[in-house]
Formats: C-alpha cells, sequence, structure tokens
C-alpha cells in the first residue's frame, strides 16, 4: 500500500520543496533582527527560482495521476505552477522596497505568501474534491491574513474581515456543492466523477451540486454577482497584498474553474454553459460600468479585474479545446498585465503617500516620460488595443465563442470592452494631457526599474510575437 | 533591382522604428535634433516608397511586392503584404503627405517636438501597413493601432476641448472597428484563414453577408465618415494641431474608403447590391446636406472638416452606383469610371484638404484663432499666402485644371449612366462647394480689414512657402494631367467590377 501510495513520489518534488523551505524560512525568520531581514527575502526568492527549474524539469507531456489519484501532475499543472512562481518572485522583488517604507517588511508576509503559493499549487494539481478544498482554504487563510498585515489600519482590517467572512460563506457553498455530487456519484475523485455523470438518472441534485460548485469557484474568481468583496480588499489591502492578490491566485482559480468544471464536468457542459454566459454577461457589464465611476485607481482595477474575470469565462465556456487554451492564454497575458499596472502604483507610491489616486497620475508624462509611456501600453493592452497582448487575449477567446456560434455574446463582449476602453483611455489622460500638480521627481530602486520595465515590454513583445505562448496554452490544453 | 527588396517591410517599419528611435534618444536642448531625424526618415521611407511606382506593373491583376511569412500559426495569422492599383497610390499618398507635415510642424511645435515627430512616423509606418496588409488580423492590427498615436496627437497638441475630441475620436472609431473584428472571426470560422483574398473567393449565404456588409460598414462609415457616423470628424479636426488635421483629412479617412473596396465590395458583393440604395442614400446626403452645413460654419477648420465629409460622399458614391450602371447597361467601363473616379477622388482629396488645413495652420500661427469673423483682408499683408489659399480654394470647389475638378467630374460622369437624379444632386456640390469655400475666402482673404491684429501678419516664410508650393504643384499635375493616376488603377479596377458581378451565393 505504502509503495503505490509513494509511488512517482517525486512529481510532487516542487510542493513538498516549497512545504519545507516555507518553514524553515519561517523559523529562521524567528532569530533575524529586523536588519538582516532581507535575508529572509533573499531566502524566498532563492526557494522560488529552485522550484521553478524543479518544475522545470519535470514537465513532460504525460499525464500521471499520484497519491492514490487525489494529485495530478501534467503538461498544464506544470505551466501554471511556473506562472506562479514567476508572478510570485515579481511580486515580491515589487514589494521588497514598498514593505520597508511602511514597517511591515516582516518575515510574516513572505512566509505566508510561499504557504499561499504551495496552497495554488495544489489547487492547480489537484485531481479531487480533497486536495482542490485544501489547496483552496490553504491559500485563502494565507491570503485573509495577508491582508490584514498592516493591523493598525482600520481599512485593511476592515476588508481582511469582509474578505474573510465572505471567503467563508463561497467556500461552505463550493463544500456544500461537493457534497451533493458526491451523494450522486459515491467519488471525489474527478476522474471517477467524470465517468459516473453519464450514467446518473436523477440530474435534479446534479444540476443543484453543479450549481452550488459554480457559486464557489465565482466567487475565487470575483465574477458578477459573486465580486463584492474584490473592489474592497483591492483597495483596503496594503498595494504589496493586492499585487499578490491580484495575480498568481487568478492563476490558481482559473486552474480550479478547468479542474471542475473541464476535468470532472465536461458531462455537463450544456448545463453550465449557460451559468457561465451569465456570469461572464454580467461581469463584463458591471465591471467595466462601474469602474468608469471610480477615482481610486486599485479600486479601478479591481473592476477592471472583475471584466477581465467575465472574457476569460468566455473562452472556458465555449467548452471546445481551442477556448480552453484561449482562456489559459488570457489568464497568463491578464496576470501580467496585472503585475505591471499594480507595480506601477507601487513605485509611485513613496513613504507615507499611497499614489492609489487616478488624480496622482495627471502629467505623469512631464515627471517621468519612461514610466507614463510604458503605463501608456499596460493601459491599451487591458483596453484591447493592438498591438498589444491584451488584444491578442481578447481575440482568442472571442474566436473561441464564434467558433461554436455564440456571435450575439462575441458581439455583447465587444460592446463591453468598448465601454471598458473608457477609463483606461482616462489614465493616459491624465499621464499625457494634463499638467503635473505634483512634482516631484519618482524615484525607484534599479532593480525594479528594470523588472518594471521588462514587465512592460514584454506586454508590447508579446504583442508582437504571440505565438509562441499560444501554441504552448494549446499544446498542453490538448494534453 | 528593387523587387527583391522586401519593400513594403522597409516602407512600414523605417518610420515606426526610426520613431521609437526617436523617443529613446536622449533629450537635448533645443530639439533640433529631432526635427532633423524625424525630416530624414519621413524622406528616407518616402524615397523608398517611390519603387513601389516606378516599378509597377500596370497590366496584371495580381498583388505585386507581395512577402508572405507565417507570424501567428496557431492561428494561421500570416505577415502578408502585397499592393495592388488601389493601394499603391493611397501608399505614395502617406509617405508623401508625412514629409510635408514633417516640415510643417517645424517651429509650430515648441513642446516635446521628439514625441510629436515620432507619434506622426508611427502613425506613417502604421497606415502604409493598413494599405498593404492582405491577412486580415494583420490588417486590424495596423487599424488599431493607428488609433493610439492620433490619440495622444490630438490629446497633447490639440486645442482647448481636446480630451473631449481625442476620446470621442477614439471610442467612435474603436466602437466601429470591433464589429468589423466579429465579422473577421466570423470568415474566419468559416474558411479557416485570415486571408482577404480567400474571403474574395468564400461562398456566403445572403443573411450572412448582409450581416458582414453592415459589420463593415460600421467599421468603414466611422472612419470615412458618412452621415450620420461623421459627428466625431468636426471635433477632432478643430481640436487637432494642424498636421494632426492633415494627417486625418488627406489619409485617415481614406482607410474607410479603403476598406470598403478591399473588404465590403469584393467579399460581400450581393450585400452590397442590396444594400447599395442605402448607400448612394447615405452618401448624397453627406454630399448635399453636409455641404450646406459647411456653409454655415464659423470656425475655418470645422467648414474644412465638413467640406471632406461632402466631398468623401462622392467616393463613396463612386463605388456604390456601379451595381446600377451595370444594371441598367452593363457597361463595364462605365461603372469603372465610378471606381475610379472615386480613388482619384481620394488622392486629390489628400492634397487639396491636407493643403486647406495647413493654410489655416498657417493663419492660426500668426493670430490663433480660427474664427473667421476675426480675419479680413489678409490678402494685403499676406499677398503670396492668399495667392495659395485662393487657389487651393478653387480646386475644393472643384475648378477645372485642378485635381478636385478630375474625380468629381468622373463621379458625376458615371452617375450619369445611372440615374439623373444621383447626378444632378451630385453635380449640386459644385455650386454648393463653391459657394462655401469661396465665402470663406471672400470673408478671411478679401475685404476689409476689421481685425487690428491682421495688420500685424507676416507673409509665409520660405518653410511655409515650400510646402505649400509643392502641394500647389502636385494639385495641379494631376489636375491637368490624371493619366499616370488613372493607368495604375485601371486594370486592378476592372478586375475588382468584374469579380463583383459574380454573385457568390
Amino acid at each position: 500500500m505504502t509503495a503505490t501510495l509513494l509511488n512517482n513520489i517525486h512529481l510532487a518534488i516542487p510542493e513538498i520543496f516549497i512545504l519545507s523551505m516555507a518553514s524553515i524560512i519561517l523559523v529562521v525568520d524567528l532569530f533575524l533582527t529586523d536588519k538582516n531581514r532581507h535575508i529572509t527575502y533573499l531566502l524566498s526568492q532563492l526557494t522560488l527560482v529552485v522550484a521553478f527549474f524543479l518544475t522545470l524539469n519535470l514537465f513532460s507531456g504525460d499525464t500521471f495521476y499520484i497519491f492514490s489519484q487525489t494529485f495530478v501532475a501534467d503538461p498544464m499543472s506544470s505551466v501554471l505552477k511556473l506562472g506562479v512562481y514567476i508572478a510570485t518572485f515579481v511580486t515580491f522583488l515589487y514589494s521588497k522596497d514598498y514593505l520597508k517604507e511602511r514597517n511591515i517588511f516582516c518575515g510574516e508576509y513572505f512566509v505566508l505568501g510561499l504557504f499561499g503559493v504551495l496552497g495554488m499549487m495544489i489547487m492547480i494539481s489537484a485531481s479531487s474534491f480533497l486536495t482542490l478544498y485544501l489547496g483552496l482554504e490553504l491559500l485563502s487563510l494565507c491570503l485573509y491574513a495577508m491582508v490584514a498585515l498592516q493591523r493598525d489600519s482600520s481599512i485593511a482590517s476592515e476588508s481582511a474581515m469582509k474578505y474573510f467572512v465572505l471567503g467563508a460563506i463561497a467556500s461552505g457553498m463550493l463544500l456544500y456543492g461537493m457534497s451533493m455530487l458526491y451523494g450522486v456519484t459515491g467519488s471525489l475523485d474527478l476522474q471517477v466523477i467524470s465517468q459516473q455523470l453519464s450514467s446518473v438518472t436523477d440530474k435534479t441534485i446534479l444540476a443543484f451540486g453543479l450549481v452550488f460548485v459554480i457559486v464557489g469557484v465565482a466567487f475565487k474568481l470575483g465574477a458578477v454577482p459573486f465580486h463584492m468583496w474584490l473592489p474592497d480588499v483591492y483597495q483596503g489591502a496594503p498595494t504589496a497584498v493586492t499585487l499578490f492578490i491580484a495575480t498568481a491566485p487568478k492563476i490558481a482559480a482559473f486552474a480550479m474553474l478547468m479542474r471542475l468544471l473541464v476535468g470532472g464536468l465536461l458531462e455537463m457542459h450544456a448545463q453550465w454553459q449557460g451559468i457561465l454566459i451569465i456570469l461572464a454577461v454580467s461581469s463584463m457589464a458591471i465591471g467595466n460600468i462601474v469602474a468608469i465611476a471610480q477615482t481610486n485607481l486599485k479600486r479601478m482595477l479591481a473592476y477592471s479585474a472583475i471584466s477581465h474575470v467575465g472574457f476569460l469565462l468566455l473562452g472556458v465556456l465555449s467548452g471546445t479545446e481551442e477556448g480552453f487554451a484561449a482562456s489559459m492564454f488570457y489568464i497568463i497575458t491578464y496576470v501580467l498585465m496585472s503585475l505591471a499596472s499594480f507595480g506601477m502604483i507601487i513605485i509611485m507610491s513613496r513613504k507615507g503617500f499611497e499614489a492609489d489616486k487616478l488624480d496622482d497620475f495627471k502629467g505623469l508624462n512631464e515627471r517621468n516620460p519612461w514610466f507614463a509611456f510604458m503605463m501608456m501600453f499596460i493601459m491599451f493592452s487591458m483596453a484591447g488595443v493592438p498591438p498589444f497582448v491584451g488584444f491578442w487575449a481578447k481575440l482568442s477567446v472571442l474566436k473561441a465563442v464564434v467558433s461554436v456560434d455564440l456571435l450575439w455574446l462575441a458581439a455583447v463582449a465587444v460592446v463591453f470592452s468598448i465601454i471598458g476602453a473608457f477609463y483606461y483611455l482616462r489614465i493616459i489622460k491624465l499621464m499625457y494631457f494634463d499638467k503635473a500638480v505634483e512634482t516631484q521627481p519618482i524615484e525607484c530602486a534599479t532593480d525594479l526599474r528594470w523588472v518594471f520595465t521588462l514587465n512592460a515590454g514584454l506586454i508590447l513583445f508579446i504583442g508582437l510575437m504571440p505565438d509562441s505562448l499560444l501554441a504552448l496554452c494549446k499544446q498542453v490544453v490538448m494534453s | 533591382m528593387f523587387l527583391d527588396w522586401p519593400l513594403l517591410s522597409l516602407v512600414i517599419w523605417t518610420p515606426i522604428v526610426g520613431g521609437l528611435l526617436l523617443l529613446a534618444l536622449p533629450k537635448k536642448e533645443g530639439s533640433v535634433n529631432s526635427r532633423i531625424i524625424a525630416l530624414l526618415i519621413s524622406i528616407l521611407t518616402f524615397i523608398l516608397s517611390i519603387p513601389l511606382y516606378t516599378d509597377f506593373n500596370v497590366t496584371t491583376v495580381g498583388m505585386q511586392f507581395t512577402q508572405n511569412v507565417p507570424w501567428i500559426e496557431s492561428f494561421k495569422v500570416n505577415y502578408h503584404l502585397g499592393i495592388d492599383g488601389i493601394s499603391m497610390p493611397l501608399i505614395l499618398l502617406t509617405t508623401f503627405m508625412t514629409v510635408i507635415v514633417v516640415i510643417a510642424g517645424w517651429e509650430v511645435i515648441k513642446d516635446k517636438v521628439e514625441q510629436y515627430m515620432a507619434a506622426f512616423l508611427i502613425m506613417e509606418g502604421l497606415m502604409v501597413g493598413v494599405f498593404s496588409s492582405l491577412d486580415a488580423a494583420l490588417f486590424y492590427v495596423f487599424w488599431e493601432a493607428l488609433l493610439i498615436p492620433m490619440f495622444i496627437v490630438i490629446g497633447v497638441w490639440g486645442g482647448e476641448n481636446r480630451v473631449y475630441a481625442t476620446i470621442k475620436f477614439f471610442l467612435y472609431t474603436f466602437f466601429g472597428s470591433v464589429f468589423m473584428l466579429i465579422a473577421l472571426l466570423y470568415l474566419y470560422s468559416q474558411s479557416n484563414s485570415f486571408e482577404i483574398l480567400d474571403y474574395h473567393q468564400l461562398k456566403i449565404g445572403l443573411t450572412a453577408q448582409i450581416l458582414i456588409f453592415i459589420a463593415f460598414l460600421l467599421a468603414f462609415a466611422v472612419k470615412v465618415p458618412m452621415w450620420p457616423v461623421h459627428t466625431w470628424l468636426p471635433d477632432a479636426h478643430v481640436e487637432a494641431p494642424t498636421g494632426g488635421s492633415v494627417i486625418l483629412a488627406a489619409i485617415m479617412l481614406k482607410l474607410g474608403a479603403y476598406g470598403f473596396l478591399r473588404f465590403s465590395l469584393p467579399i460581400t458583393p450581393d450585400a452590397s447590391h442590396e444594400l447599395d440604395w442605402l448607400m448612394i442614400t447615405l452618401s448624397l446626403i453627406a454630399v448635399v446636406y453636409i455641404g450646406f452645413v459647411a456653409l454655415v460654419q464659423q470656425d475655418m477648420k470645422k467648414l474644412i472638416a465638413y467640406s471632406s465629409i461632402s466631398h468623401m460622399g462622392f467616393v463613396t458614391l463612386g463605388f456604390f452606383i456601379s451595381y446600377q450602371i451595370l444594371e441598367n447597361s452593363g457597361n463595364l467601363d462605365g461603372a469603372a469610371l465610378g471606381i475610379t473616379g472615386g480613388i482619384v477622388q481620394m488622392i486629390s482629396h489628400g492634397f487639396i484638404s491636407g493643403a486647406m488645413f495647413l493654410c489655416v495652420g498657417v493663419m492660426y500661427d500668426r493670430l490663433h484663432s480660427r474664427q473667421i469673423k476675426d480675419y479680413g483682408g489678409v490678402v494685403n499683408h499676406m499677398p503670396k499666402f492668399a495667392a495659395f489659399m485662393v487657389f487651393f480654394a478653387m480646386a475644393n470647389a472643384g475648378l477645372p485644371g485642378t485635381s478636385g475638378f478630375v474625380g468629381e467630374f468622373m463621379v458625376i460622369l458615371s452617375s450619369f449612366k445611372a440615374n439623373f437624379w444621383y447626378a444632378f444632386l451630385a453635380a449640386s456640390t459644385l455650386i454648393i462647394g463653391a459657394a462655401y469655400t469661396l465665402w470663406m475666402i471672400k470673408r478671411v482673404i478679401f475685404g476689409k480689414v476689421v481685425n487690428e491684429a491682421v495688420t500685424t501678419m507676416q507673409d509665409i516664410n520660405k518653410r511655409e512657402f515650400f510646402f505649400l508650393a509643392v502641394l500647389a504643384f502636385t494639385v495641379l499635375l494631376f489636375g491637368v494631367w490624371p493619366a499616370p493616376l488613372v493607368e495604375v488603377m485601371d486594370v486592378t479596377v476592372v478586375n475588382l467590377l468584374q469579380h463583383i458581378m459574380q454573385s457568390k451565393l
């Protein structure tokens, strides 16, 4: 029994490595003084780099199930995990100086971040309800704590509380749905469930289970009408934490969506397609329209995230491999854009000053033309204007929707993308057309400047040469 | 010798790369450098584009100077370039006008010169890209990317109300384009290809054709612009800096008309036939009604903007009367005359409207007003300038001997073969056009000096003389000798007509 359980255990080495390192860093951090705190930072970054190569080394075209079929290692999981490492690495790098300036440069941020990464990895590799839930809770608990990191800030505590309560409800919903599906199929294993589904006669309970599962997932993704927590958390949390929440966990949430709906419940595609259409359309509508009214950039980006989730769902709901690949491309490029946009806020902020108001971007072109130019890339990319990568992301999901004859849905989506273009344009307007209110030059560390430039440059570069990433997404989804 | 060079790619990427370099260069005081660099790049691009004309084979219907490299294999998108008799003159117009615009912005732009010049160079490359793309996705990328530099140009160097104008411009055109994107995706799902030439051969049902036609119409009608989606144009023109207005009027408006020839007519010939009454009506409304609107404008730039809309009505009229001519007489030459006339009108309008905006720009630089009432008697203080302005105004009104006459005359002539009343209404523009243009000239150039400030106006300097003279020469040249222009497009237009005569149902 032990032999079979530990068969191919090497496929889980990255997870084991991250777990051990997170525990070690937790202990090491205890013995560090504030002066030496950067050792924690360096160790965390080293952990991510090593994990990156471990996962890269394990990359193969085949699919393996280990730990009694509860853990899956397939090409998609490897690629998504690599995405998580990169996003987290860049997040830590962007956050370092920000945290120092606010006296929250503590071990907890990095340790919680690493445990969060572990949770995401487990979600990405889950092939049973149990592992999926385990990973999700591990991630969520880390995020709740991180939001409350600045414990003296009332707005942060409020948003942490809100996030926790709503998150707990959503987890409950998800569990409830899972229990129904378990009741009908008699298994927690997603593979078994997908085989059993066709033989189930009583579809009512299945439908109920499906709805509750989707509610849980929609909450984690932040799809309307389960999006209420998102703007508050984005705005309330310290920007470094918002940066973390807004990037890597989106990849994990996408994986959860894929594992549950495609891996487990593809048989019920006809049912969940309708639900996802409603979620997608309302997310695009509410996200894009409400974003126009925001004056806080973090909050605006939160609504923009909601609308992007709507687009992401378009690819999945088409139910074709092409669509899944399109959604995967979408989420990876979205994370890239999201990293850059919150990175910009962090760069603009300084001790005792958060650059999270729209007006803080006034006249950026005069203060620092280079950053303004990069920010213009990000905004046009989010609006879906070529030649930036956001255009190809939108094009690929729209193509997936058109290919299954949902032309009206594509038309609705583009109409909302026009509405969305307005608030991205407003940022560019503030940066380029308005006079600067503040004249203080923007200072930032050299490594930050380079990584940010690389980050924004990639948005253009992948926009010009999207083929390799598109082909990769297609290839891993096919297998 | 030039045939082996990837000439089109060079014409596209030289200005784009040059523009980006200009942005990256270290900033120097006085920034004379960036002006000279921009001028050199634009002249180099123009020189590179000349072989496109001299080595052009006027006897073949196929695409020339083609280049086809796989770009995004997952989507079957190719970097496929090529030109025919329709796109070649437009590319030359683009490279030519960019040189003029760079010179025109020489002393006028004092703020962020390198960004200004870079925006125009990048725009030039993107516009050439639109005209030479043979792949729908590539076309769309260039088409949309073009909005970015124009948005910046109007917003940064524009007039008082620039933010409103530029956002309106962006959203309006973005709105039109996204529906074209859906149409293209639909065509892709039917043909499994993004090649425009494949779409030309694709069989499509009538309902689908009509929907595709409408989607294209939204994109192209906004760009042309046709009545009633023209309202962004006066705003954008009025607020844009002179160079922006010139590029908008001279080239960007042509993109929409070009789209009709490259997409709407050949891909959806039956829908175009079915809906030609709509297109003709909208065109005639533009010609007549917008002409009257132009008559009452107080703002010179607005007046020229409306006159542009009215003139572009001729272009679309020329394109869409072809079905009725073919039905009435089966006369291919008559229909070809309409389309050729439309294209000639596009080119000629590019020169004339560009020149008109430059003239207004010259006056604006001196008095900082665009209002007609602030001027009067300019001829007394700027005689050389007045001569040019009167000449361009005559060309705008369609005086024989100028290029403005040729295109309008061809379209009116061919519309007689379609329907007398079309010709009657279209010809009325010769009167309305003369009325609004000459009335403006009367109030601005001639008459008594009402405004004290006019007496302080200096006549044009050498730089201004140069670009106005070059434009005047071109307008005159094509006016008396349009043959080189008509010859290059003849075979392509006949081929297009033969193509659209065949039903694709």
